[in-house]
């Protein structure tokens, strides 16, 4: 099938609704409206719901309500608007519901501003909610990941029972790109753990509730054993010039496509440098991290933001070798010149 | 009638099984408690409806919280105040169903104020029972929204005071006052008179949803007699006494008469219908060779600039399109945050033989300039050696920099002659793809299949084209 071109926004709830997605609940933040706008155009043509929910409290819980019945489900928000959210996230991952957030991240604390930022970092890769949880979280850097790693996330939610983020960026939402689609699904397996309002489906109980502390632990060793399952299973990541580099670049979302170009350039100098990318944020890639940090001279970590991925990057380089940061913040987009002589002083400054 | 009136109903399980107490027979409410009898009207209902296999419960957080304990039914246990949400993503998930949001007051009247007001406003097809105790049971004997003025809780331990904590919060009035819900009863639990109403009130808020009716909401004033201290009888004695001046009883809306019923229609469409319907089928899938570019603007880096309103962004949509028509790799961004209010718009082009890394354009290779503004900020920006072309009919100055290459272009002028100044952006698309033959007039052509939605408007956009084109060519320094 020829290719499209796109923005990345739409791109997203194409990938939805390929990937069999028929019900979206969501509340109106820029920069992510663009989705909800398409989600309200394309969501209901297919026979599917599009609700603007009251708040961004309700929208989730109405994903709840909609995973428990064994549906394909999704929202999307941006930063403050997940912020809200992550109480029902908390939830779904607590009664094992599978759904999708997409977070189209913007610059804060607080109200912030619209300019794309990468601050989400920690409270999406984290967990973000009360309790020991975490979610599978995607980090497209492209129209056409946008649309790809958007279905795969179902995938991965419906595989694991578990809430999973799309996290992306101002810049990776308005970007127009080509983007070719795969086939779409039609046909839902039921699933046998739903709620589906039927004699078959009726002892079935959606709940986070264990009062029992035991059974409570007990609970939360099967969910870090289903984490762990993620970890083995699901890492991917990209790996651009890294065979016989002496310094390895990193970055995720927008940064790494800057990054990219900023290798392209530094090679042509001559420098030995590439770029890993995360393409998922958990699982993180630590062991090829590891692996670098034993033969490589230094790691430099880009971010839009006060340097949060820098941190699992440390754990996994172990002390091993220097971790250099460098961020912008508040909506500044780090400008390829600007990554080119950051990059270039790694050089510079080993010994 | 006997036997009926003795048997549990069907749809509570036999034995508690979830209920982790060593007591499967028996509820874990207080003695006097008023969540039993509205179970009880509940499970009667749904038995005699014959709809316990599609019913779905949402157990709120209270007391209430394990009500799964006890219905033999779907049950999904939702977050404080949360229920009508959660029941309207499960409502919303399989219409056929039938979904009770079962709420106590701190969580409909607090916590969850706005979920109940927008699932009523909305007239979700499902039923609420709102259990009204005046205090916040499962907690330990907190206020509540509906706690009456001077009752003392262990939050309000002199008293509701109506200054520091207001009123209490009339659920059945306020409820009713929205257009949507089609029935809204206030009913008590202090005699049997009074609880053979509240019966009739709970089979005809679920009977509603049976019937696609629309929303309804039934009020439930009810006793807790370890949240207030008191034994049972005088816990009855309190509502009639107390609360019921406050909470006055009755039917506060019932429309059930006068609305249709409204079932959601199914539609399942093939594979084919839905690649159509979501628009992933290509305008165009004919493919373009690449044409032959003059090896100084091979994979341009584009700035496009001007007003809005001049076309500035499909100008560089339809950049990226050609260049995607001939196979190359290309990415398209919009001026984005605070640029967008500078009172320029431009947006960002790739077009490269390997695939595009950063799409972000800070130091074009060619700037094609609509505008003066655009051409004053950008100029300094581009690479040297660089093309800028711009609108010579707008734009009364010259390029100032010795170190690019300029192509003054009316385009403007040159559209005001077809007849059609916006077409301009059109004109300059063409004179950039022909004086560094980046793109045949083939692809422009297909382009614009793409980039005018308005049909009507392909002929002229077309000549446009032609002249733009011509003009590129006749001006070609290379």
């Amino acid at each position: 099938m020829a290719k499209i071109l796109m923005k990345g926004n739409d791109a997203v709830i194409r990938g939805a609704v390929l990937s069999g997605c028929r019900m979206y609940f969501g509340y109106p933040i820029t920069p992510a409206s663009e989705i909800a706008e398409a989600a309200a155009n394309y969501i209901p043509k297919v026979g599917g719901t599009f609700l603007q929910a009251e708040s961004e409290v309700a929208a989730i819980n109405m994903v709840y309500g909609a995973a428990s019945g064994g549906m394909r489900v999704m929202t999307a928000s941006s930063s403050p608007g997940i912020s809200l959210k992550q109480e029902g996230v908390s939830y779904a991952a607590g009664a094992e519901l599978p759904c999708v957030i997409v977070d189209i991240m913007r610059g804060g604390p607080g109200l912030g501003n619209i300019a794309p930022e990468q601050g989400d970092y920690n409270q999406i890769v984290k967990g973000g909610g009360h309790g020991n949880y975490k979610c599978p979280v995607l980090a497209p850097n492209s129209g056409q990941e946008m649309c790809d790693l958007t279905r795969m996330a179902f995938d991965i939610a419906e595989k694991y029972r578990t809430p999973v983020y799309v996290l992306a960026d101002g810049y990776t939402g308005q970007m127009m790109e080509p983007v070719e689609f795969g086939e779409p699904l039609t046909k839902f397996p039921r699933q046998d753990w739903a709620v589906y309002g039927d004699a078959v489906s009726k002892h079935n109980l959606i709940s986070s509730i264990y009062l029992d502390p035991e059974e409570l632990e007990e609970h939360n060793l099967k969910l870090q054993k289903k984490y762990q399952e993620i970890e083995k299973n699901e890492l991917r990541y990209e790996e651009f010039m890294l065979d016989d580099t002496d310094y390895v670049v990193m970055g995720f979302g927008i940064v790494s496509r800057i990054l990219k170009t900023v290798v392209e350039k530094l090679r042509e100098d001559g420098m030995k440098i590439g770029l890993l990318r995360p393409i998922t944020l958990f699982p993180f890639p630590k062991g090829k991290i590891a692996d670098l940090s034993e033969r490589v001279k230094k790691f430099l970590v880009v971010e839009m933001n006060n340097g949060q991925m820098v941190d699992d990057v440390r754990l996994a380089v172990m002390g091993k070798c220097p971790v250099e940061f460098y961020g912008r913040m508040g909506g500044v987009v780090p400008s390829m010149t600007e990554l080119y002589e950051k990059a270039k002083q790694l050089a510079d400054s080993t010994n | 009638m006997a036997s009926k009136v003795l048997q549990k109903a069907n749809s509570f399980y036999d034995q508690y099984f979830r209920n982790p107490s060593a007591d499967k027979k028996m509820p874990h409410y207080c003695p006097g408690c008023g969540h039993g009898n509205v179970h009880k009207f509940i499970a009667e209902a749904l038995d005699d409806f014959e709809v316990a296999d599609k019913t779905i419960f949402i157990s709120p957080v209270g007391c209430s919280v394990f009500a799964y304990y006890y219905f033999d039914t779907g049950n999904i246990q939702a977050a404080h105040g949360r229920a009508p949400a959660v029941a309207t993503g499960i409502k919303r998930a399989h219409p056929h169903s039938i979904v009770i949001s079962y709420q106590g007051d701190g969580d409909l009247a607090a916590i969850g104020t706005a979920e109940i007001l927008h699932a009523a406003n909305r007239g979700e097809n499902i039923t609420v029972f709102f259990i009204n105790n005046a205090i916040y049971g499962m907690t330990g004997g907190q206020m509540a929204p509906t706690t009456l003025i001077e009752q003392r809780t262990t939050t309000s331990p002199r008293g509701r005071n109506p200054h520091n904590e207001g009123y209490p919060v009339k659920v059945a009035e306020l409820i009713s006052q929205l257009q949507a819900p089609v029935y809204v009863e206030r009913v008590a639990l202090f005699d049997n008179k009074q609880r053979a109403k509240a019966r009739i009130a709970v089979r005809k808020a679920i009977k509603n949803q049976v019937e696609n009716l629309g929303f309804s909401l039934v009020e439930i004033l009810s006793p807790c007699p370890s949240g207030w201290k008191m034994d049972p009888v005088d816990s009855m004695k309190w509502i009639r006494d107390v609360m019921l001046p406050q909470f006055p009883l009755g039917v506060y809306k019932d429309l059930t008469k006068e609305v249709k019923p409204y079932e959601v229609p199914e539609f399942a469409p093939s594979a084919k219908e839905i690649k159509e319907l979501i628009d992933i089928v290509p305008d165009s899938n004919k493919k373009f060779k690449k044409s032959k570019v003059i090896e100084k603007y091979i994979n341009p880096e584009i700035k496009v600039a001007g007003f809005g309103g001049q076309g500035v962004l499909l100008l560089g949509a339809a950049l990226a399109q050609a260049g995607m028509l001939e196979d190359y790799h290309v990415s398209w961004l919009p001026s984005y945050g605070p640029e967008m209010r500078g009172g320029t718009a431009n947006c960002h082009v790739n077009v490269r033989n390997i695939p595009v890394g950063s799409p972000v354009v800070s130091n074009p290779t060619v700037l094609i300039a609509l505008n003066r503004p655009s051409l004053e900020k950008f100029e300094q920006d581009v690479e040297k050696d660089g093309l800028i072309i711009f609108d010579s009919s707008l734009i009364d100055l010259d390029v100032k920099r010795k170190d690019v290459e300029a192509l003054p272009l009316p385009a403007t002028q040159l559209a005001d002659k077809l007849g059609n100044t916006r077409t301009a952006n059109m004109i300059t698309l063409a004179a950039y793809a022909a004086y560094t033959g980046l793109f045949s007039k083939e692809t422009l052509y297909e382009t614009l299949k793409t980039a005018i939605k308005r049909r009507v408007l392909i002929d002229i956009n077309k000549k446009a084209i032609d002249v733009g084109y011509e003009f590129g060519l006749t001006h070609r320094k290379n």
